[in-house]
């Protein structure tokens, strides 16, 4: 066995096409174990860990591009390497006409340009957001890994600058009808959305898109701003500029929910607008005072319909289920003991309102790495039982490895397991689909899809999928072609994010 | 509070991942994109010096004097008036004393090629009969070594220079400075590359006693050339002028060539001497970098100045100059190792490492940092016709303005990137992009392969810590 390692000095790539690439490159027949990664301290650790380090890796420093492989001969070392190269610029994004090495001399050169979207390492984005900020550019932070001292910096200096920062962790956004980072293409509207939400407000423009309205203006502020720590800077700011916005006629505001005082602080604000306000704190009660010019939500879907009915001056719409199954046929078939819902997700939001409804009815038997409380924690390395709901986009799994929006990896292989349980009756699943998603997801889950289809059939047990494909078909991959691709398969395909709980609770009953 | 974000078009800086970019720019919405890296971790020090910096009186201060080392750069005219013999025409030469490229270097720190070029100059000269008598002539003190840069001079290579070698004289028709250097032996196997055999030697001879006086003579009927016009055609011709020269050479010798006509060789020496021109584009190479080395040294000396206006290297160190300490000083830190393709049967470890003057060309804006005006160039240095491009427009990351006077047609014309700015290089950690050729490490080989190289970061660091205290001390 040998192990080969090129350093290249001075070469930075992102870490998503890093990981990208190692996932391409261990794919390769010749290949034993390989990683590509920047010479930081964390992936150098990695490389220790696998076996895979030498004098070259060790050396590299944060600036620095280590390739290393392991092959069973020196020769496939070589010949990996260069393959390296060739799948490198196969999956190479085509060079911007206009690019910069530096963003001070972006703005310097770039006066018009009124907003900056950084997804650089987390140690480094708060530095950059400084710099845009001092530059007279709104901000996006995609990043992730901001310290909250950070956030609230960043916050406060775009706060008395009269500046937006949407972020840090911001996956999505609308501005002026153009989608940013991993937004749907939905139609342009006069509904604002401020969000602190990621596939949340994902879920509520594909809502509101499907109820036939659009959106002016959509505005992540990231995760944590409604903290404490935070005090939802972001969220006030975004609601004052939604008013002030003339296409705007309706505000929604969406956040897990929040800490107290700022949940105040929010009310009391949405309540003076001069526009009126949809609030969802997902899986929040509605607050016993009623509160003028508030309609308090508890999901997303009931968010889109509220805004809706508000935007047109319509009644609130009910919604038929979209879909037609026999659930009392399914349920007979099912083996004894097999009775348990396992939701493999991507979004969080998803995740966590599929775990409200779950919850809500089997509170004994559902559990949830995206719980906040720690009785209904999965237990950390304990084997799954009951209705397991796990959001693989959290930060344990995401780890050194791709988000599963764009790697299909990580859920795949957690398919075939969930399948392999004797347990397991309905594996749930979403689909986002977006201008930063996967290419084709609905697509990359189907070898896992007919690999625990056989593995149940060979069991003799009926298997079930229920799945929501949250898009438009004017997103690049097209919801329809994404809804065929499951359904050939037998996977139920429902049409919003409660209808996944409710199918799956009907079925399992 | 704003409304501008929703008020005006949307049009995005990304900064980090290009898909983003990409996305946006599919919705018809404008982006341009920031190919982010890392900072690099500086110490304590060079991070206190850079805050000192920045502070906005002193970064005020900083500001102007720039302002005015640049002009001095844009406004410089060079213009050739003259080809003379060191010892005749250069300030400080004496019969024996060896001036060579980079910062100040003893004998016993000199590189292979360096050595091959003293010790062949020590035998031109006649201060020794063969290379191993030169050997101990250099070791005991026979000889003076010192930087050309510190007599007016720049010096390919090796830049050695010895009393009787003919030099370019270069003036500046606005500040009256003038700058020296030796004419081109052209290439592969000449002095300057380390090599010292006896072709070496009879060239050198030639060069002096029939190349340099017919070209003093061209010069003293033609009176002056105006290099910077013709500069400027040169880089609208497809030249960068560092390591890509033709359009430059065949300009200069289509000035030259009349008035070599009338001088009172024969026509067998004038014939020798167009066939020797002809033998290699690099004729005008050193002319260039006299160009360069005028207008910086017009520039330099301006206090509070954080612009570079010197980088060179003698093989063992790289060093810079910066504008704001008059004279002299300094800042030096390891050469490094050029990159790029070797000639037939040479491998990268037979390299020699960065060496010679001609850094100066970077400096002043041409060579690397004009690589978008000469994608030709690729082959010889390596990289992508992207690269080049590429390097021309990240160089105004770390400088202060452009030269309207020298423009880079497929740049729509846009100005040479001028004034390497110490502040902006750390802020960035952008280094400045030199294009180069590459000798053997070993003394008597000569040229080997060409390709690019930077300046090591340290040089840098050095130098803002000394702005550091002398700006905001």
């Amino acid at each position: 066995m040998h192990v080969k390692a090129v350093v290249m000095p001075n070469k930075y790539s992102d870490s998503m096409s890093l990981m990208a690439l190692s996932t391409k490159v261990n794919e390769l027949p010749i290949v034993v174990s390989a990683m590509i990664g920047m010479g930081t301290d964390l992936n150098k650790q990695v490389i220790e860990e696998v076996g895979l380090s030498t004098p070259e890796t060790e050396k590299a420093t944060s600036r620095d591009q280590i390739v290393v492989v392991q092959c069973a001969t020196e020769a496939d070392c070589d010949t990996a390497i260069e393959q390296v190269e060739t799948l490198r610029s196969q999956g190479a994004v085509a060079a911007a006409e206009t690019s910069y090495r530096t963003s001070r001399q972006a703005y310097a050169q770039e006066p018009d340009a009124s907003l900056a979207i950084i997804s650089v390492p987390g140690q480094y984005a708060a530095d950059e957001a400084r710099t845009a900020l001092s530059a007279g550019r709104n901000v996006l932070v995609f990043s992730d890994n901001v310290t909250v001292e950070d956030e609230l910096d960043i916050k406060r200096q775009a706060h008395d600058a009269g500046l937006l920062v949407m972020g840090p962790d911001c996956g999505t956004a609308i501005i002026n009808g153009t989608g940013l980072c991993f937004a749907n293409a939905v139609s342009r509207g006069s509904i604002g959305v401020v969000a602190a939400s990621g596939t949340g407000s994902q879920e509520l423009s594909v809502r509101i898109d499907a109820l036939g309205s659009g959106i002016s203006q959509l505005v992540g502020v990231g995760g944590r701003d409604l903290s404490e720590a935070i005090g939802g800077i972001m969220m006030l700011d975004a609601m004052r500029m939604l008013a002030a916005d003339p296409q705007t006629s309706v505000v929604v505001l969406l956040s897990k929910p929040p800490a107290a005082v700022v949940a105040e602080r929010v009310l009391e604000a949405a309540a003076a607008l001069s526009k009126p306000v949809v609030v969802c704190f997902i899986g929040a009660p509605a607050p016993s005072d009623a509160l003028t010019n508030v309609t308090f939500t508890a999901t997303s879907r009931d968010a889109a319909l509220a805004a809706v009915a508000l935007q047109t001056g319509e009644p609130v719409r009910t919604v038929a289920p979209s879909f037609d199954v026999d659930t009392a046929a399914v349920r007979a078939e099912w083996h004894a003991g097999q009775s348990d819902i396992r939701g493999l997700f991507c979004g969080g939001t998803v995740c966590d309102e599929v775990f409200h409804v779950l919850k809500g009815q089997f509170p004994d038997r559902t559990r949830s790495n995206v719980a906040k409380d720690p009785a209904f924690q999965l237990a950390q390395g304990a084997a799954s039982t009951g209705h397991v709901l796990i959001d693989l986009g959290a930060d344990e799994y995401t780890q050194g490895r791709p988000h599963p929006m764009i790697d299909p990896t990580i859920r795949n292989a957690e398919i075939v397991k969930a399948a392999s349980d004797p347990a397991t009756a309905v594996i749930v699943l979403d689909v986002e689909l977006g201008f930063g998603s996967h290419p084709d997801p609905a697509g990359a889950a189907v070898p896992a899809i007919s690999e625990a289809r056989k593995i149940a059939a060979d069991a003799g047990r009926p298997l079930e999928f229920v799945a929501y494909v949250l898009g438009t078909d004017r997103d690049p991959q097209n919801k329809s072609a994404q809804v065929t691709k499951l359904t050939d398969l037998g996977v139920r395909v429902v049409d919003d994010v409660i209808e996944l709980a409710t199918l799956s609770l009907e079925m399992t009953r | 509070m704003t409304t501008d974000l929703f008020t005006t078009d949307l049009a995005v800086v990304n900064v980090g991942l290009a898909s983003f970019q990409s996305d946006i720019e599919a919705q018809g919405s404008r982006a341009v994109q920031v190919d982010w890296s890392p900072p690099r971790d500086y110490s304590p020090e060079v991070r206190a010096a850079l805050a000192a910096l920045a502070q906005p009186d002193v970064a005020e201060r900083i500001r102007v004097a720039n302002e005015e080392v640049v002009k001095r750069i844009i406004d410089a005219h060079p213009v050739l008036v003259g080809f003379g013999q060191a010892i005749d025409v250069v300030p400080g030469m004496t019969k024996n004393t060896i001036l060579h490229a980079g910062p100040p270097i003893e004998w016993k720190d000199m590189c292979g090629a360096m050595r091959g070029a003293v010790t062949g100059a020590i035998v031109f000269e006649g201060l020794a009969e063969n290379i191993a008598e030169a050997e101990e002539v250099a070791a005991n003190g026979g000889v003076v070594f010192s930087p050309c840069h510190e007599h007016d001079c720049v010096g390919s290579m090796a830049g050695v220079t010895s009393a009787s070698m003919y030099m370019h004289i270069v003036k500046n028709a606005v500040h009256g400075n003038v700058a020296y250097t030796n004419l081109s032996e052209q290439l592969a196997k000449i002095l300057r590359m380390g090599a010292n055999d006896q072709s070496v030697i009879d060239r050198l001879v030639w060069m002096r006693d029939v190349f340099g006086p017919m070209l003093k003579q061209s010069m003293e009927l033609a009176g002056e050339i105006d290099l910077r016009s013709m500069l400027a055609q040169a880089l609208h011709m497809g030249d960068e002028d560092h390591n890509r020269n033709i359009a430059g050479t065949l300009l200069l010798f289509q000035s030259l060539a009349p008035f070599m006509l009338q001088t009172d060789f024969t026509m067998k020496q004038k014939q020798e001497v167009f066939e020797f021109i002809q033998s290699s584009d690099y004729f005008s190479g050193p002319t260039w970098m006299a160009v360069s080395k005028c207008a910086l040294d017009a520039a330099h000396g301006v206090p509070d100045s954080t612009v570079v206006t010197t980088m060179c290297r003698n093989g063992t160190d790289f060093g810079i100059r910066v504008a704001g300490f008059e004279g002299f000083r300094w800042f030096t830190g390891p050469a490094q190792q050029v990159i790029g393709p070797m000639m037939a049967g040479y491998k990268p470890e037979d390299s020699g490492l960065d060496i010679g003057d001609s850094a100066i060309t970077e400096t002043f804006g041409i060579g690397g940092f004009a690589m978008a005006a000469a994608p030709a160039i690729v082959p010889l240095v390596g990289g992508t016709v992207d690269d080049a491009m590429n390097y021309s427009k990240d160089m105004l990351a770390i400088t202060t303005t452009v030269n309207p006077n020298l423009t880079i047609p497929v740049l729509n014309f846009r100005g040479l990137a001028t004034g390497i700015d110490v502040v902006k290089v750390l802020e960035t950690g952008e280094l400045p992009i030199i294009n180069t050729a590459i000798a053997h490490k070993d003394a008597g080989i000569g040229m080997i392969g060409a390709g690019l190289v930077n300046p090591p970061f340290e040089v840098f660091e050095k130098a803002v810590i000394a702005l550091a205290e002398s700006i905001a001390g």
